[in-house]
């Protein structure tokens, strides 16, 4: 079952090619994340899906309703949370979120599951204050409440904790993970990497326009060209040649009582460094090994893409 | 039709301006008053427009409708510019919305302003000014159809402003002109040739004298004539709202 489709989307501005052919299908139930840098065309794809931006070509569907010949089923599907703080100033917060609701089509139906995200968001003490009198943070939660006051199944947040201190991050992070628990189909943009990590089940890399790559987390992180290892080694008497078999593999030469090697996992293993080291004499007091993450993967995808 | 969609999004624009009603309402009232006195000191025994009407009962409708216009101008171009210029836009953008859903309830809520305040100069001038109604339907007819035609000017305005010195812009070169010179202060018999006839190609002046018509029973031309144009003036902005929404011109990229 698929909870947005998106085929063959093209979008081009007078100077750049923002989006070249995007397909892209995100599961229901799915926690997926959209990573890429700034200028990929990520923010037009979102903008795309909540049509706000018009795409060349191209088909999108939100749970099966067509963005463009049935927008209205298809909008009522999808709660966007905006990257930009933006707030109505007129309004207090539970009026904002309230009329947010309305505007979906629910209307006093909604007020208990308002109360509820509300209090979940930690707002309660805010929800008669006026937006104005808010905190960028305070401000960010109530376009969270606004974005899921409908209870759409799948839900957007283009960059939802950027700017955001620690601490909202993480109940941001909590919150998201309990939504998606409970069903909604999350698509989530963010330049942290860490919290791409941390959420996601699949994730995108959108970069010139383009998806460069689409995997599960772990399967990106774990193959292709995310399968590099780095070994650090402790060495007592580093004044030794290094033995032919694992020379190419040295990264860090500057530290003398450190070696660093990096190295593919499906050709080489550390143990095999470290045997051909104490076979060659080296007397080894401490190692460390570190598994590529997802900022290595992004960085190596994308700069692959730029060269 | 969204129809909780619609009511409440112009449930949200009276309370817009019903939040700040010192600012949007009782403001231009006391305003308008103002005019009245002076226009009324200044003028009352001086000149004559029309025959057995005395000049203070001749401005009184020219600024009740005058009152109507502008607020109703006001009400959709801030509403509409301030969302946009602040960003917060797109909080009637994403939603399941027609562009005759968001045409119709920006219009609606202008035309509720424009008449509150109307009703307001019309009820304090009342009190100092024996004003008697000819006709409260063609009153009534002329004040919606042109509160209508102005709000839906103003959507024009708030959409096409990137910022608040071009709604000013727009609100000072084009509205207020047009307003002065609609012969809401004289009639437009008492000028030139050439003026008679430039004033008969402003709109504004049909929505004027078909309203004084209204209260007086006289004026410049057929009421029937004015309404007429008022309403073609309608049909023509509210097409052309409604392109520019269903296109989502400067509002989707």
């Amino acid at each position: 079952m698929t909870a947005l489709s998106i085929n063959a989307v093209y979008k081009q501005y007078p100077n750049v090619k923002a989006l070249n052919g995007i397909d892209l299908s995100v599961k229901r139930g799915e926690f997926f994340g959209l990573l890429g840098p700034n200028g990929a065309g990520k923010s037009t794809l979102i903008n795309i899906i909540a049509g706000l931006t018009k795409a060349d070509s191209g088909e999108i569907s939100i749970m099966g309703h067509d963005t463009k010949t049935d927008f209205r089923a298809a909008r009522k599907n999808l709660g966007i949370v905006p990257q930009e703080l933006v707030f109505d100033p007129v309004l207090t917060v539970r009026e904002a979120i309230r009329i947010q609701a309305g505007y979906y089509g629910v209307g006093k139906a909604s007020y208990d599951w308002i109360d509820e995200i509300i209090d979940k968001l930690m707002l309660s003490d805010k929800a008669d204050t006026n937006m104005r009198a808010l905190s960028g943070g305070m401000k960010r939660r109530v376009m969270v409440a606004q974005a899921l006051a409908h209870k759409p199944p799948v839900i957007v947040l283009d960059e939802p904790t950027a700017g955001v201190d620690v601490e909202l991050r993480r109940s941001l992070w909590q919150f998201i993970k309990r939504l998606n628990n409970d069903g909604h189909t999350i698509i989530l943009t963010t330049h942290y990497l860490e919290e791409a990590e941390a959420l996601c089940d699949r994730i995108g890399i959108i970069n010139h326009g383009e998806l460069i790559a689409l995997d599960s987390t772990a399967e990106l992180i774990a193959n292709g060209i995310a399968s590099k290892s780095r070994l650090r080694l402790a060495i007592d008497n580093n004044e030794r040649p290094l033995p032919d078999s694992v020379k190419h593999l040295i990264s860090d030469l500057s530290s003398e009582a450190e070696l660093v090697f990096e190295f593919d996992r499906s050709q080489h293993s550390a143990l095999d460094i470290i045997d051909a080291l104490r076979l060659a004499g080296f007397i080894i007091t401490d190692i460390h090994t570190e598994h590529a993450d997802l900022e290595d993967v992004f960085l190596s995808l994308t700069s692959k893409q730029s060269s | 039709m969204n129809t909780i969609g619609f009511n409440t999004l112009l449930k949200k624009e009276l309370l817009r301006f019903w939040k700040v009603a010192f600012q949007t309402i009782f403001a231009p009232i006391v305003t308008t008053l103002l005019y009245l006195v002076v226009f009324s000191q200044a003028l009352n025994s001086r000149v004559s427009v029309f025959d057995d009407i005395e000049y203070t009962v001749f401005l009184v409708p020219g600024l009740v409708i005058m009152a109507v216009l502008q607020n109703a101008f006001a009400n959709s171009s801030s509403s509409l510019a301030q969302a946009k210029i602040t960003g917060h836009i797109i909080f009637i953008l994403l939603p399941p919305l027609s562009h005759i859903e968001l045409y119709l309830a920006y219009t609606i809520a202008a035309m509720v302003r424009g008449m509150i305040v109307g009703l307001g100069v019309l009820i304090a001038a009342t009190l100092f000014i024996p004003i008697s109604i000819h006709s409260f339907a063609f009153l009534f007819v002329f004040a919606l159809a042109s509160s209508a035609v102005l709000g839906t000017i103003g959507i024009i305005a708030g959409i096409w402003a990137e910022k608040f010195d071009q709604l000013a812009l727009f609100q000072n070169f084009i509205i207020m002109p047009l307003t002065f010179l609609s012969g809401i202060f004289y009639s437009i018999q008492s000028l030139p040739a050439f003026w008679q006839f430039v004033s008969h190609l402003n709109p504004f002046f049909y929505m004027v004298d078909g309203f004084r018509y209204g209260f007086l029973g006289v004026s410049d031309v057929s009421p029937w004539y004015s309404l007429t144009f008022v309403i073609i003036a309608m049909i023509i902005c509210t097409g052309i709202t409604l392109v520019l929404l269903k296109r989502g011109y400067k509002l989707r990229q």
